[in-house]
C-alpha cells in the first residue's frame, strides 16, 4: 500500500498549479460565482474553454473520446490543486452526465455530433429527469414521447432543472410505452432547447437565486436520431449516469477548499477579544467535520483505485454521495454560524463588504442552496436504500 | 497509488484467519479466559511458530523485518477472533520500545526471547492519577551507585501479571507533569520489591497493578536517554494506535456482518427486521462508519510510512484524526450491534457484547476520541 508521489507526479503537480494560477481569473470568479446570472455562464464557459484547449477538460473520459489518460494519482493531484485554489469544478451536465452516456450507449453519429461540442463547452446541457410527480420515485415519470414517422412527439413537464435557462440541449427521460413495470418503457432522448414547444419557467430558490427551472414540452418534435440506444431501455442508461453523477458529487476537493476558507475566516473573526478559531467548542465542531473529510479523501482514493483496476463505480458512489453532501452541508452550517447576524443581511445592490462582512452573503447562499445537496441526485435517504439493497443485501 | 495487499501480506492475513477458524472460536476463547493464566501458552507457542511474534523486528535480531502495515494486517484479523494473548503488550509495547531504543545489549538479550515465544513483556506507563497524560509520572527513581532505586506504583498494566520483564516509566528529574525528566527502565518481574496484583479486564485480557518498593535496577537497563524517555514513548504511541485501530476495524466489520445476518433471520411483525427502513438506514450508517474507519487507517499507515514526505505535523494530524474517527465509529457500531440484536445482544452468552467491550478498551488506549480530537485541534487551528 502506498500513496507516494513519483517525480513525474510532482512535476505534474507543478504544471497543474502553474496553469491554474496563471489562467484562472480569480477576480472575475469572486465577482460572479455566487451570482447565477448570464455573467456566471460566460465566466464558466470561458474557463472551461481554457481547460479544453489545454486538453484537461474531461479527465474521466476514455482517451479515444478526448479524455486525459491520467493515472488516478494525476486525477487526484488535479482535484487537490483545484480545491486548494478554490477553482470551481466543470459544470457536470454535459461533461460528467450526458457525455459518458453518449460515448457508452450512443451511436457513431451521436458521438460525432455531440461529444466535441460538450468538450469545447459550445453546448450547455441540462438534465430532464425529475417531474412534479416523480422525485425520489423517478421511474414513475409521465412525460410522454410518441413516435410519429421520423419524430417523437414529446409532451409533459420536467422540474428542478438546473441552469435550463442557459441550456442549448436537454437530455430527458421520457415514457415511450406503458409497461407493467414502470422502469420499462422509459427512453433516453436528447432534445434541442430551441425546438418549438419547449418553454422554461424560472424557480427562485431559498438562496434568493435563479438556478432551477421548470421545463415544459408541448408537442415538441424530436427527430428519432436523438434517441440514445434502444427505445424503452432508457432506465438502464439513466442508472449508469446516476452512478457517475453520485460519485462526482462527493466534491471532496470543493469541501476541502470551503473548509480552508472557513478556517481563514474563523481566524479573522473576533469574539470577546479572541479569534473564533481559538474557541474550543468551535474547534470541536470544525474537527468533527475535518476528520470526516480526511477519511472521505481516502475513501474516494480507494474508489478511484478500484475503478483504475477496471471496476465500474458501483454502490460505493451512493456512499460518496451521502458522506460528501453531509460534509459539504456541515461546513456551510459552520460558515453561517460564523457570520452570525450578518448571515441574515440581504445586501441587495450594496457591495457585500459595505455591510461589514464580505463573506456573509456567500455563507448564506451556500448554506441555503446547500440544503439541496442531500435532495438532488437521489435523496440521501434513497441512497441509503440503495446501499441497504445492493451492499448489505437486506 | 495502490491499496492492495502484497502476496506475502495476503498469506499472512490468511494464516491468522485460519488459526482463528481452527483454534480460536468463541467457546475456545471462553475456556482460555477462564484458565489460571488468562491466556493460552499453547496458542502463544503457535504464534511464535507461525512467525507472528517476529513481524516488526529487524532481521539482525531474528525478526521478519516487517512494517507496521504488516502488523496492522495481523491485528485486523486478530480483532475478529478477540485474541486475548498479550500480543500488544509483549510484541508492540515491550518489544517495540526495545527496538526503538539504542540499547543494543538489551535488544540482543530480549528481542530473540520475544520472537521465540519464551518471554512475555509489558509496558507500565499508567499511574492512578495520570489518565491519558503519559508523562504525568510520580514513580521516582534515584541513583545509588550503579543502580536506580525505584519507588511508586503503576496501574492497569496490560500483560503485567504474566510478564517476565517490564519496561516502566520513572521520574528521574523534574516535577510530576514535566515532559522532561522521564526515564524508561527495563526490569525483571521477579526483582525484589516488585509486587504485582493481577486482575482481568472486561475485554478478557489480563492486567495488573504493580508496585515498586526500593527496587534496584542497573543503570545499564535504561532505554533511550536518561530524562528523555518521553521521546521514546512518543515514537511508540503511533505504532500501538495504528495496530489497535486495525484491531478495532476487524471487530467492527465482524459486528456489522453478524448484525446484518441476525436482522435477516429475526422475524417480528411477520417480517424479518432487516426489512424495516429504520434499521436498514442504521445499518447503512454503520457500514459507512466502517468504510470511513478503513480509509482513516490507510491514511494513518500511509502518513506514518512516509513521514519524510509528509511533514511531521501532517503525519500527527492524520494519526489523531484516525483515532477520532475509529473511536467514534467503534462506539456507534458496537452499541448498534447490541441494539439491533435486542435482548440477545444483552446476553453474556453471545459474542456481540464481548466485541463491544474490546472496542471500548481499544478506544481508551493512549487516549480516547476527545483527547485525540483536542490534540488534532491544537495542531490544526492555530491563530
Amino acid at each position: 500500500m502506498d500513496v507516494k508521489f513519483t517525480n513525474d507526479d510532482l512535476a505534474f503537480r507543478d504544471e497543474v498549479r502553474t496553469f491554474f494560477e496563471e489562467q484562472f481569473d480569480f477576480d472575475l470568479a469572486k465577482r460572479v460565482l455566487n451570482d447565477k446570472s448570464g455573467d456566471y455562464k460566460s465566466a464558466i464557459v470561458a474557463w472551461q474553454k481554457k481547460l479544453y484547449e489545454k486538453g484537461w477538460i474531461a479527465p474521466g473520459w476514455p482517451v479515444e473520446y478526448g479524455g486525459t489518460g491520467w493515472t488516478i494519482t494525476q486525477r487526484y493531484i488535479f482535484e487537490c490543486e483545484r480545491g486548494r485554489l478554490g477553482i470551481p469544478d466543470a459544470v457536470p451536465f454535459g461533461l460528467k452526465m450526458v457525455g459518458p452516456v453518449i460515448y457508452t450507449f450512443g451511436n457513431e453519429q451521436q458521438k460525432e455530433k455531440f461529444l466535441p461540442r460538450i468538450l469545447s463547452s459550445d453546448d450547455w446541457w441540462c438534465q430532464g429527469y425529475s417531474e412534479p410527480g416523480a422525485g425520489s420515485d423517478l421511474a414513475s415519470l409521465q412525460t410522454s414521447a410518441e413516435l410519429e414517422g421520423e419524430n417523437y412527439i414529446v409532451n409533459g413537464q420536467k422540474v428542478w432543472t438546473t441552469f435550463a435557462q442557459f441550456a442549448d440541449w436537454i437530455f430527458c427521460l421520457v415514457r415511450t410505452s406503458k409497461e407493467i413495470r414502470k422502469q420499462q418503457g422509459i427512453s433516453f432522448l436528447l432534445i434541442d432547447m430551441k425546438s418549438p414547444g419547449v418553454s422554461v419557467k424560472p424557480i427562485i430558490t431559498i438562496d434568493g437565486k435563479h438556478s432551477l427551472n421548470e421545463v415544459l414540452f408541448e408537442n415538441v418534435k424530436v427527430p428519432i436520431e436523438n434517441l440514445i440506444g434502444e427505445q424503452d431501455k432508457g432506465w438502464t442508461y439513466a442508472k449508469a449516469l446516476l452512478i457517475h453523477e453520485r460519485a462526482g458529487i462527493a466534491e471532496v476537493a470543493d469541501s476541502r477548499s470551503n473548509l480552508n476558507s472557513l478556517k481563514l475566516h474563523a481566524a479573522a473573526e473576533i469574539s470577546g477579544g479572541a479569534p473564533i478559531l481559538a474557541d474550543p467548542v468551535f474547534q470541536m465542531r470544525l474537527s468533527d467535520v475535518e476528520t470526516e473529510l480526511m477519511a472521505l479523501e481516502y475513501t474516494e482514493l480507494r474508489a478511484l483505485a478500484s475503478m483504475a483496476e477496471g471496476g465500474m463505480p458501483g454502490p460505493e458512489s451512493s456512499f460518496l454521495k451521502i458522506k460528501g453532501t453531509e460534509i459539504r452541508q456541515a461546513i456551510s452550517e459552520l460558515a453561517l454560524q460564523l457570520v452570525a447576524y450578518y448571515g441574515g443581511a440581504l445586501e441587495g445592490n450594496l457591495d457585500p463588504g459595505a455591510l461589514g462582512h464580505d463573506f456573509a452573503s456567500k455563507a448564506r447562499v451556500d448554506y441555503m442552496y446547500g440544503r439541496a445537496a442531500s435532495i438532488y441526485g437521489g435523496s440521501n435517504e434513497v441512497q441509503r436504500n440503495v446501499i441497504a439493497k445492493m451492499v448489505l443485501g437486506v | 497509488m495502490n491499496f492492495k495487499l502484497s502476496e506475502e501480506q495476503t498469506m499472512l492475513k490468511e494464516s491468522v484467519t485460519r488459526f482463528i477458524r481452527e483454534r480460536y472460536d468463541f467457546d475456545q476463547r471462553k475456556q482460555i479466559i477462564k484458565s489460571e493464566e488468562g491466556y493460552s501458552p499453547d496458542c502463544w507457542a503457535t504464534f511464535a511458530e507461525l512467525g507472528w511474534l517476529s513481524i516488526p523486528f529487524a532481521e539482525e535480531y531474528g525478526g521478519f523485518g516487517g512494517t507496521i502495515e504488516d502488523v496492522a494486517i495481523v491485528m485486523e484479523e486478530m480483532g475478529k477472533g478477540m485474541i486475548v494473548e498479550p500480543y500488544v503488550p509483549t510484541v508492540l509495547m515491550f518489544g517495540q520500545l526495545l527496538a526503538l531504543s539504542q540499547n543494543n545489549e538489551l535488544k540482543s538479550e530480549y528481542i530473540p526471547k520475544i520472537i521465540d515465544g519464551s518471554y512475555l513483556g509489558a509496558f507500565a506507563f499508567l499511574e492512578r492519577q495520570s489518565r491519558y497524560e503519559i508523562t504525568d509520572i510520580r514513580t521516582k527513581a534515584t541513583v545509588q551507585d550503579d543502580n536506580y532505586i525505584v519507588n511508586g506504583e503503576k496501574a492497569v498494566v496490560y500483560g503485567a501479571g504474566n510478564a517476565n520483564a517490564l519496561i516502566i516509566t520513572v521520574r528521574t528529574s523534574g516535577e510530576q507533569f514535566d515532559r522532561d525528566g522521564v526515564t524508561l527502565l527495563l526490569l525483571e518481574s521477579d526483582c525484589p520489591g516488585v509486587e504485582t496484583k493481577p486482575y482481568q479486564m472486561m475485554d478478557g485480557q489480563m492486567a495488573a497493578n504493580v508496585s515498586f518498593n526500593n527496587v534496584s535496577v542497573p543503570q545499564s537497563n535504561v532505554l533511550g536517554s536518561v530524562d528523555a524517555g518521553a521521546e521514546l514513548m512518543e515514537a511508540l504511541v503511533p505504532l500501538v494506535i495504528l495496530a489497535t485501530s486495525a484491531e478495532a476495524l476487524g471487530i467492527m466489520s465482524v459486528l456489522n456482518e453478524l448484525t446484518i445476518s441476525y436482522a435477516k433471520t429475526r422475524n417480528q411483525f411477520g417480517a424479518p427486521i432487516s426489512s424495516f427502513q429504520a434499521l436498514q438506514h442504521r445499518m447503512v450508517d454503520n457500514f459507512m462508519a466502517v468504510e470511513q474507519s478503513r480509509s482513516m487507517l490507510y491514511r494513518g499507515l500511509c502518513a506514518y510510512g512516509e513521514e519524510e514526505a509528509e511533514t511531521p505535523i501532517e503525519c500527527l494530524r492524520s494519526l489523531h484524526a484516525m483515532k477520532v474517527i475509529i473511536s467514534k465509529s467503534a462506539k456507534r457500531v458496537g452499541e448498534d450491534a447490541v441494539q439491533i440484536h435486542g435482548g440477545m445482544g444483552m446476553t453474556d452468552e453471545l459474542n456481540i457484547g464481548h466485541y463491544l467491550k474490546r472496542l471500548i478498551s481499544i478506544n481508551t488506549l493512549f487516549g480516547d476520541a476527545d483527547f485525540h480530537q483536542k490534540k488534532f485541534n491544537e495542531l490544526s487551528y492555530k491563530t
